[in-house]
């Protein structure tokens, strides 16, 4: 457990310093800029190990915690910190951030310095927003953010670039201020006085009237539910991933949206337990909506990346689905399922990326037989397609599984409906693969070379990652299981609010409804 | 004959000296040529004033005038802008051929105007300081001489403002003729009995805020200012953009809440419709500005509506939340005029396309103003917000707050239309700069702030 250096603020502060030196390189040394960068992101990435072999998975206590005085007049700490729960996001964002650091290699030919401090600040804001222990902190990361990611997408993105990144700053943008009103208000309610905090540890063990509850779970949901994002705030996202590079729809896919979901399981739930409880079948039934609604979309779309961009939105209802099934296997699957998404969408935008480079057109229409001038790359993309409709053996399948396991105990109807998604998922994967590799080779595609070495190896740890955690998942799930336990303990140990009986009795009935049809069906 | 004692001097030393300052300036500016030297002494006037104030506090002249914490705060802010001014208007002022030695000298006089503002305990001293700062500042925004813009600036500057001191004396002889004083606590004392109010005083008090509102730039009193803050020389604009809107605020909160102390649940009314009013005004016709300075002033009206937030509540708290984000918008704000003043040609949005390729620096700089402006951590505008949000909630503001906060996620749009324009465009021309020392020097005093203020706010708050 005792590792000699300050492991959290190094792998925070480690990229945030590098982002600082970067701009102090001369301009024209661009091949020193990549190296530097390079060299950055993979010590961070080493010095992130002990992450997960030191992990004490037995407890479901906050690890490697630092905390330090900040600003004393508000209660507010340096506080950071792991646990199950967020421990594995630490580890994918120093990973994907390497792959995004190689991906961009000869891609990026304009403002290359900016373009990798830029991608470095992303990588220390986010692992930030992982690790904090105090709201105030968190929100700082959680926006401060949102600078880089904006220059990424609107600098070095693709035609409609500009319209992409004020459309995700600001929807993102106005959820996050409204969450800001919900920390003061949770801030003034926690103690009195000089003993008021930011603390969350703190804040988890104080009881909100319901009343409270509600308001603030909602202020909070605005914020998680646009950068998730669920149905109707996804808007934004299609636009964001189409537009924005390679490295940036990776890191969006990968990381920067599974933050919503975290907050759900970090904040919402272990704050708000009764409001949670009250609110949760609403929250599946949209989950489900994104669901099935993400995946008609996809069909239907003729651009490459706008069609992974809207995969995502329907990949991540099932994640808050299992989520707010608020059963074991729900929430475990949930996690996994972000992972899991993050190795497999993050591994298709590398991929679409390495052939866009190539071809510069992400029209589904301008590809075709593929399979026969890159064989090296069409088979790799038939895992990754096979890994995101959830094939057994892929990831993909584990997380699934668990989700609609959870989803099933909770309600049978929500069940049953978020599994039709998986079906609409491999109708437009498999089709997308057949019209992208298989059919007539398009002469745009002719005579483009196959995969270099630099390619195979930004893809090769994926396609490991997908492989372990589809056939030996217990090394992921093990780290959450005392954490999830705790979480479920917390949401159960308060007892479920009459008022929001009667207020939910609708929805609920609605969905008890359908379940007793599908018994008598039986 | 009566015996009139000789009144202590030492709360109003500042003042005194920044006034003979001023008046030795004038007489300066004929002996030397080099204008730089009138600037040197102006700052060396600040930074003997700023060490005065500390050692000044009591009440003198009878009890007109007083020296506090509170007006020790907004002099601080004072000084803070008058020395910035001085250090972007150097070469500025000489590019603009506008070089007359009156400028320092004005620059003084006003700034001594806004220190009476802030030390007023009786409305007399009020109305003469306010009368100071307004007429030098007049004269400031029409110092460009054969500009017709500046020209009408200042024309209409002075119409206005002449109005509105007119209905501030108006407001005040109506206090007068109620409680036969102008002393803002006597006013208190004598209006304590009133449980309701009568018509005269609640038009005596609608009179005096819109004097004031008017000095702020708080909707609807706002209209002068995106054509005055257009036509006056750029770092007039500056200038007036923090320092009257200061002692506008400081005015404001001894006023209302001493003198109108026994009618706050009437004005606090007034003000939440005039603060809403003031945020919706400034953040939507800022959204389709084409000039950075008209942008620039709408985005200035905005953020009174957020200060006035501060007012509001009326804790001590909320207070020195809204004295806190004066010190920090003083900063972000000059910032970002400061490199307005550094392009040669900088006033137009579209000036600014593809800045960030032909002056990689100058465009970051004004990214981080523009994202401090929008209230983005971890620069200073986000912990201003915080802290006058936190304050407000905390006296049960929440709704306002939510309002505000909507608002503030609306000024992202047009702050980072410059961030867009400077980053996302391609270049049209090679932007040149002109560069010096001085505007060097108030350009890294700025931008460090923004980041020391937003890192390690313990600076400022407690």
């Amino acid at each position: 457990m005792q590792i000699g250096y300050p492991i959290l603020s190094t792998v925070i502060f480690l990229p945030i310093f590098g982002a600082l030196w970067i701009f102090l390189i001369r301009r024209s040394s661009e091949t020193f800029i990549k190296w530097t960068a390079l060299l950055i992101s993979l010590v961070t990435f080493i010095l992130s190990i002990p992450l997960f072999s030191s992990f004490d998975k037995t407890t479901a206590k906050m690890q490697f915690t630092e905390t330090h005085g900040w600003v004393p007049s508000w209660g507010i700490k340096y506080a950071l910190g792991v646990d199950g729960i967020s421990v594995l996001f630490v580890l994918l964002s120093t990973l994907l951030t390497i792959l995004c650091v190689t991906v961009s290699w000869n891609s990026i030919k304009e403002k290359t310095k900016e373009f990798y401090a830029a991608l470095l600040l992303i990588e220390g804001s986010m692992i930030g927003v992982f690790c904090s222990l105090d709201l105030f902190l968190f929100y700082i990361f959680w926006e401060a953010m949102l600078i880089p990611m904006y220059l990424l997408i609107g600098v070095w993105g693709g035609p409609n670039r500009v319209y992409a990144a004020i459309k995700f700053f600001l929807y993102t943008l106005v959820g996050s201020v409204l969450m800001l009103v919900g920390i003061i208000v949770l801030y003034i309610n926690t103690g009195q006085g000089s003993e008021r905090t930011f603390d969350m540890l703190q804040m988890m063990t104080t009881n909100y009237p319901y009343n409270m509850q509600l308001i603030l779970f909602w202020a909070f949901f605005a914020a998680f539910s646009v950068k998730v994002p669920m149905f109707p705030v996804h808007t934004w996202l299609p636009d964001a991933h189409t537009e924005a590079p390679t490295a940036g729809s990776v890191i969006l896919a990968g990381i920067l949206i599974k933050m919503g979901a975290y907050g759900f399981l970090r904040f919402n739930m272990p704050l708000f337990p009764e409001a949670t409880k009250a609110m949760a079948p609403a929250m599946m039934i949209l989950s489900v909506i994104a669901i099935i609604y993400g995946g008609i979309i996809c069909l239907g779309q003729t651009d490459l990346k706008r069609l992974i961009a809207y995969s995502s939105v329907s990949h991540m209802g099932f994640v808050t689905l299992g989520i707010f099934a608020l059963n074991v296997q729900g929430i475990q699957g949930g996690i996994l399922q972000m992972i899991n998404h993050g190795i497999v969408t993050g591994a298709l935008f590398l991929c679409v990326g390495m052939i866009y480079d190539r071809t510069h057109t992400r029209q589904i229409e301008d590809y075709g037989g593929v399979a026969t001038v890159m064989p090296i790359y069409a088979a790799f993309f038939m895992v990754f397609t096979l890994a995101s409709i959830g094939l057994p053996g892929t990831n993909g399948f584990v997380g699934e599984f668990l989700i609609i396991l959870g989803g099933f105990t909770a309600s049978k109807t929500l069940g049953v409906l978020s599994a039709t998604g998986i079906i609409i998922g491999a109708a437009y994967m498999l089709w997308l693969y057949q019209r992208v590799f298989f059919l007539e080779t398009n002469p745009k595609v002719q005579g483009h070379p196959d995969m270099n070495m630099r390619e195979i190896l930004t893809i090769v740890p994926m396609i490991l990652l997908v492989l372990w955690i589809g056939i030996y998942p217990n090394t992921f799930l093990s780290f959450m299981d005392a954490s999830v336990q705790n979480l479920i303990e917390r949401i159960n140990s308060v007892p479920v609010n009459s008022v929001s009986v009667s207020g939910n009795e609708k929805i609920l009935s609605l969905i008890t409804d359908t379940d007793t049809v599908i018994e008598v069906l039986k | 004959m009566m015996n009139i004692p000789f009144p202590d001097l030492r709360p109003v030393t500042p003042e005194i000296i920044m006034t003979i300052s001023a008046t030795v300036l004038l007489i300066l500016e004929l002996i030397f040529k080099n204008k730089g030297v009138l600037a040197f002494i102006a700052v060396a006037t600040a930074a003997v004033v700023l060490y005065t104030i500390p050692s000044s506090h009591g009440q003198t002249f009878g009890g007109m005038f007083i020296s506090d914490t509170y007006s020790t705060y907004f002099k601080l802010i004072f000084m803070i802008n008058l020395v910035l001014t001085i250090l972007i208007s150097l070469r500025y002022i000489q590019r603009e051929k506008a070089e007359y030695g009156e400028y320092y000298s004005l620059l003084l006089f006003a700034t001594s105007g806004m220190m009476l503002m802030a030390s007023a305990k009786d409305l007399i001293i009020l109305y003469l300081g306010l009368e100071l700062m307004a007429l030098s500042t007049y004269i400031l925004a029409g110092i460009k001489r054969h500009d017709i813009k500046s020209n009408e600036a200042a024309i209409k500057y002075f119409l206005l403002g002449a109005f509105s001191s007119a209905l501030l004396l108006y407001g005040i002889s109506l206090i007068y003729g109620m409680t036969t004083t102008t002393d803002i606590y006597k006013i208190a004392a004598s209006l304590q009995n009133s449980s309701t109010p009568s018509l005269p005083l609640l038009l005596s008090m609608i009179l005096i805020a819109a004097a004031f509102l008017f000095k702020i730039a708080a909707a609807p009193f706002h209209m002068w200012a995106p054509d005055v803050y257009e036509g006056a020389p750029t770092s007039i604009t500056a200038f007036m953009s923090v320092g009257p809107k200061a002692a506008g605020f400081a005015v404001i909160g001894r006023v209302f809440y001493i003198a109108f102390q026994s009618i706050q649940t009437d004005w606090t009314a007034i003000l939440i419709g005039v603060a809403i009013l003031t945020m919706a005004v400034g953040n939507i016709l800022a959204l389709v500005q084409t000039n950075i300075k008209r942008m620039l002033a709408y985005s200035s009206i905005a953020h009174a509506g957020y200060m006035l937030i501060g007012i509001i509540p009326g804790t001590q708290e909320s207070m020195s939340a809204m004295m806190v984000y004066m010190l920090i918008y003083a900063f972000m704000n000059i910032g970002a005029f400061a490199i307005v003043i550094l392009l040669e040609k900088g006033e137009e949005l579209s000036d600014y396309e593809g800045l960030s390729k032909s002056r990689p620096l100058v465009a970051a700089l004004m990214l981080i103003f523009m994202f401090s402006l929008t209230g983005i951590p971890p620069t200073a505008g986000f912990i201003g917000k915080f802290n006058l949000f936190m304050a407000a909630i905390k006296a049960g503001y929440t709704w306002l707050v939510v309002i505000a906060v909507m608002f503030s996620a609306m000024s992202a749009y047009y702050y980072l239309r410059v961030v867009m324009n400077m980053y996302m465009k391609e270049m049209k021309e090679e932007a040149a700069i002109t560069p010096s020392p001085s505007l060097g020097l108030a350009i890294l005093i700025t931008v460090l702030m923004v980041f020391v203020i937003g890192i390690m706010p313990s600076v400022v708050i407690g």
